[in-house]
């Protein structure tokens, strides 16, 4: 432990970094960093992990909520996990395994569902059972859903270039080292922009900012088929089905892949917290210091200089450098003195306070007794996403309730059952099923969350449910409810946003989170942030805390830390 | 226990499944666009030999088909395609290509012109949302009508004389690439004379129901003029002979690239003699074709070589010196020519190597005896079209 002044430089308890909150990304940054350190051939660099909870992982969790049962606590579903990290860290060795589904499906009381595959000529077949015109028009829409892919994959393993950094007199130099990279960063942009072509130029530019609502009129007319394809672009997102910005969000969950297969999605062998588990694993096998049950509570600057964290129960603890993975709300206005801020730039404050990172959606996390049958789906639905939602009015209306400051009483669900896959959660015959809820306030308009009204929630999306699967709460064991609220108090994600903020083009690439702060650099020489609250965002990606450790390590040999 | 154990198969039965199914030896099937199709019966070779020798049977029906009808039909399939259609009379069909506003190749198929305003357009992919888009302003009904006919494709030097024997008034006078209607038994026929493997042949529609009739008739009349049934595999070979580009193999659809480059103009893509820029009307990207042509901007040729040796050269680099400095361009199809003793290959080359005779090096690599070798042999452009028996468009 160093004294006050952070003077015992040479102490034996120093480290060379902190970092705050063992999330997914934080494990990342913690691992890269270690053996980043390693492949420079320099000295190995001594990394503490600080995690508040009893154990690590974060919004990736599994824990054993009901006794036999193994819940994804939060996150649910595996695909944007960059490969690059899987190998870099060498997770399968580490027990991660991710199977891929290839079934997604929307149920329908009335009538026929939708159900999609991961086979072009099935999803084909069955979209004509709906229209022939959707069912011709797929392809075209599924051609332009990888181009755009193909344009931004190569944009989330680098850091967001910063264009007010080409300006050799910028008033806000926030690499410390060299400019070169912005220019050369927005110049790759540039170039693979261009390659795209005019046309696409232009749709680039319409997709990133236009609603998922317009892009799908474009192609399809099934009012239905609509809604559900709709679903990847709401998800975790406080906005509706017309509102702008929503068709990016849409590409968010497809720009993932499984094994080169882009847009799959899988489970993870033993619940979304084997990822966390996996590169855990390979932090420790690197050297990396993992203290649970460590809540950081300030973050120690001096001199404008980071220094270390003071944690809950009092105790300091000193470092060259401390980096982040709380979201920005409550890194920049829980964990960092105004004052200290003030003294950088009072706007940072500002940033912070303004940052969007609405909560919209709950999860409910259930054991049941066997398989539900949804309406009007085959059986094998079941082993995919089941969508339980409707046209785009059906999702306006949710979010409608949303707005004025109430849960959806006709949610939209994400629901998943990853036992139907995976053997090693439930017992046998017994299924876990994930239902993540959209759309949920962090707070209600009448009156605060109470037992009662999280109850009145609950029945709400079980209602709902039933409608679809009729006979399915006659299976339930038992079931776990979150609000927004809950899960900011149990996991630290602010409001319960599930992205670290929101997915909108305001807060993206180089202002992701504030602008000046793109590049994974915090206002203090020594100060990082590694979380989904920068650049690429949100989701089990990985990409920030490496991105992250790649800048720390790049000041670590320049000497500015 | 996987979601695989739980999916129903879904690739759907065309009109000909049970007699195809009846002389499958092995499991030849494969799919076409969601349907099963056969990629051999038993032998390749014999299936190959049978479309030369004597005549083959391939079910067509898979094909993806779009009738266009209204008052504006001929001025929008005019619009539409790169050839002159202005030029086709009704009951006749055409070979063309389809084009998107930069001049890049959608599709190349077959359009028959049923009426003045009547056209059913044969593809090999899904364009009904290209087609509507298109046909904004022209008063037209668009309609996917695949399923509403069932096809044969009878191909090979006795297929004429099988018709004749079915009873086909007509049938020799039919011209290359006409299209005739007739009824034999009480039943609907559409025959057109035209096919994909470069010889005599013709391509035999029934409503659905009939489809049995005309595969037992066929098979029934065929007998003595060696008919046989033919798989995709068999398929194959004659239409790389007969000098036919394959979308998805040899080209990439417009729509289905994903960067721009990817995508050929007609004129790359070696049938730049489908391209009617002296058209009177606008056709769609006949501006960007016109200033390819004109400024000689086309990036290659897709032509026919003939290279040394006897090991196919698929996905092969083609160079001009036999060091192998100067790369020109890589093979896209490819196949040792049983009939022929030829060794053949499409490649996209620069145009200053696309006339015939002239000599470039290839670089093929190849497995023997559980080794890769490499060979690096003299090759030769060639006119595409490899196989061009007289018979192919012969009236009697």
């Amino acid at each position: 432990m160093g004294n006050a002044n952070g003077e015992n430089r040479t102490g034996g308890n120093r480290y060379d970094a902190i970092v705050i909150g063992g999330g997914h990304n934080g494990l990342t940054t913690a691992a890269y960093l270690a053996k980043g350190g390693e492949a420079q051939g320099k000295n190995k660099l001594k990394v503490l992990v600080l995690e508040r909870y009893h154990k690590v992982g974060g919004a990736a969790m599994s824990e054993e909520i009901y006794p036999g049962f193994t819940y994804s606590t939060c996150s649910y579903v595996c695909s944007l996990l960059r490969p690059e990290i899987i190998r870099f860290l060498d997770l399968p060795r580490h027990g991660l395994q991710v199977i891929p589904y290839e079934i997604n499906s929307s149920p329908n009381p009335e009538g026929e569902g939708i159900v999609t595959y991961s086979d072009h000529d099935r999803t084909r077949e069955s979209l004509r059972r709906h229209s022939i015109k959707d069912a011709e028009a797929y392809d075209h829409y599924a051609a332009e859903i990888s181009r755009q892919c193909r344009f931004i994959k190569p944009l989330l393993m680098v850091t967001p270039p910063d264009p007010t950094q080409i300006n050799p007199f910028a008033q806000n130099k926030i690499n410390p080292w060299g400019k070169r990279t912005d220019l050369e960063g927005l110049l790759k942009i540039a170039a693979e922009f261009g390659r795209m072509g005019e046309k696409q130029m232009y749709e680039i530019i319409r997709f990133w900012t236009m609603s998922i609502g317009d892009f799908l009129d474009e192609y399809f007319e099934t009012p239905r088929w609509k809604g559900f394809a709709a679903a990847s672009s709401i998800i975790g997102t406080a906005l509706g089905p017309y509102s702008p910005g929503t068709a990016y969000v849409l590409l968010h969950h497809y720009m993932g892949e499984v094994d080169g297969q882009i847009g799959a999605w899988g489970f993870a062998r033993g619940g979304m917290g084997a990822v966390s588990k996996a590169i855990a694993s390979a932090a420790t096998e690197a050297g990396v210091e993992i203290r649970t049950n460590a809540e950081v509570d300030k973050v120690i600057v001096r001199n404008g200089k980071c220094v270390g964290v003071a944690l809950r129960n009092g105790e300091e603890i000193y470092a060259r450098t401390v980096v982040s993975n709380a979201d920005p709300k409550r890194t920049y206005l829980k964990l960092i003195e105004k004052s200290d801020l003030d003294a950088i730039d009072p706007d940072i404050h500002a940033y912070a306070t303004n940052f969007k990172i609405r909560g919209s959606s709950g999860k409910l996390n259930i054991a049941l007794d066997g398989l539900p049958q949804f309406a009007g789906l085959p059986k094998e639905s079941a082993w995919g996403t089941v969508d339980i939602g409707g046209d785009f009015d059906y999702i306006e209306r949710a979010f409608d309730d949303y707005k004025y400051g109430s849960w959806s009483k006709r949610p939209f669900l994400d629901i998943v059952i990853p036992t139907t896959v995976d053997p090693t959660m439930t017992p046998p015959g017994k299924h876990f099923m994930s239902v993540f809820v959209q759309y949920v306030p962090y707070k209600l308009a009448e009156q605060p969350w109470s037992p009662e009204m999280k109850a009145a929630f609950e029945k709400d999306v079980l209602d709902t449910i039933e409608m679809n699967a009729p006979g399915f709460k006659k299976l339930i064991l038992h079931c776990q409810t979150r609000t927004p609220w809950d899960i900011e108090n149990e996991v630290g994600l602010t409001e319960g946003n599930i992205f670290q903020g929101e997915l909108t083009l305001d807060q993206m690439l180089f202002n992701r989170p504030f602008p000046g702060l793109g590049q994974y650099r915090g206002p203090f020489d020594g100060f990082y942030m590694c979380g989904s609250g920068t650049h690429p965002g949100g989701g089990v990606m990985g990409a920030p805390g490496a991105n992250a450790a790649r800048e720390m390590l790049k000041d670590f040999k320049h000497g500015v830390v | 226990m996987t979601h695989v154990q739980h999916l129903k198969p879904f690739l759907k039965k065309t009109p000909f499944y049970e007699p195809m199914s009846a002389l499958m030896h092995g499991a030849g099937w494969i799919r076409w666009q969601g349907y099963y199709s056969p990629a051999f019966y038993d032998s390749v070779q014999s299936e190959y030999f049978a479309a030369r020798n004597g005549a083959t049977v391939y079910d067509v029906s898979p094909l993806i088909k779009y009738a266009i009808r209204g008052r504006d039909a001929a001025k929008f399939a005019n619009y539409l395609v790169t050839r002159d259609l202005g030029k086709i009379k009704p009951m006749n069909a055409a070979y063309t290509a389809w084009c998107d506003d930069d001049g890049r190749m959608i599709e190349e198929g077959t359009i028959f012109r049923l009426g003045e305003n009547e056209f059913l357009l044969n593809a090999a992919l899904h364009q009904l949302h290209w087609l509507h888009e298109s046909a904004y302003g022209f008063a037209v009904e668009i309609e996917e009508v695949s399923e509403q006919l069932a096809g044969l494709s009878l191909q090979g030097p006795t297929s004429r004389l099988i018709l004749e024997q079915l009873g086909v008034q007509g049938i020799g006078k039919l011209p290359h690439f006409g299209i005739l209607e007739t009824t034999i038994d009480g039943k609907w026929l559409r025959i057109d004379r035209a096919g994909f493997t470069g010889d005599l042949g013709y391509e035999i529609w029934v409503k659905p129901q009939d489809a049995l009739w005309l595969w037992e008739s066929l098979f029934r009349i065929g007998d003595p003029y060696k008919i046989s049934p033919m798989g995709g595999h068999a398929l194959e070979m004659t239409r790389i002979e007969a000098g036919f580009i394959l979308v998805d193999v040899d080209y990439i659809g417009a729509h289905h690239a994903l960067r721009p480059t990817q995508r050929v103009s007609p004129f790359e893509a070696g049938i730049g003699w489908a391209v009617a820029l002296k058209k009177d009307s606008y056709f769609v990207g006949k501006r960007a074709l016109q200033k390819e042509k004109a400024q000689g901007t086309s990036r290659f040729i897709l032509s026919g070589v003939e290279i040394e040796g006897r090991k196919p050269a698929p996905g092969a680099f083609l160079y001009a010196d036999q060091k192998g400095t100067k790369e020109l361009g890589l093979t896209t199809s490819a196949m040792w020519s049983p009939l022929l003793k030829k060794n053949l290959a499409f490649a996209q080359l620069p145009a200053a190597y696309a006339k015939p005779g002239t000599e470039m090096w290839i670089e093929i690599w190849y497995p023997k005896e559980k080794k890769i070798e490499r060979s690096m042999v003299r090759c030769w452009t060639r006119n595409r079209m490899f196989f061009d028996p007289p018979r192919k468009k012969e009236i009697v």
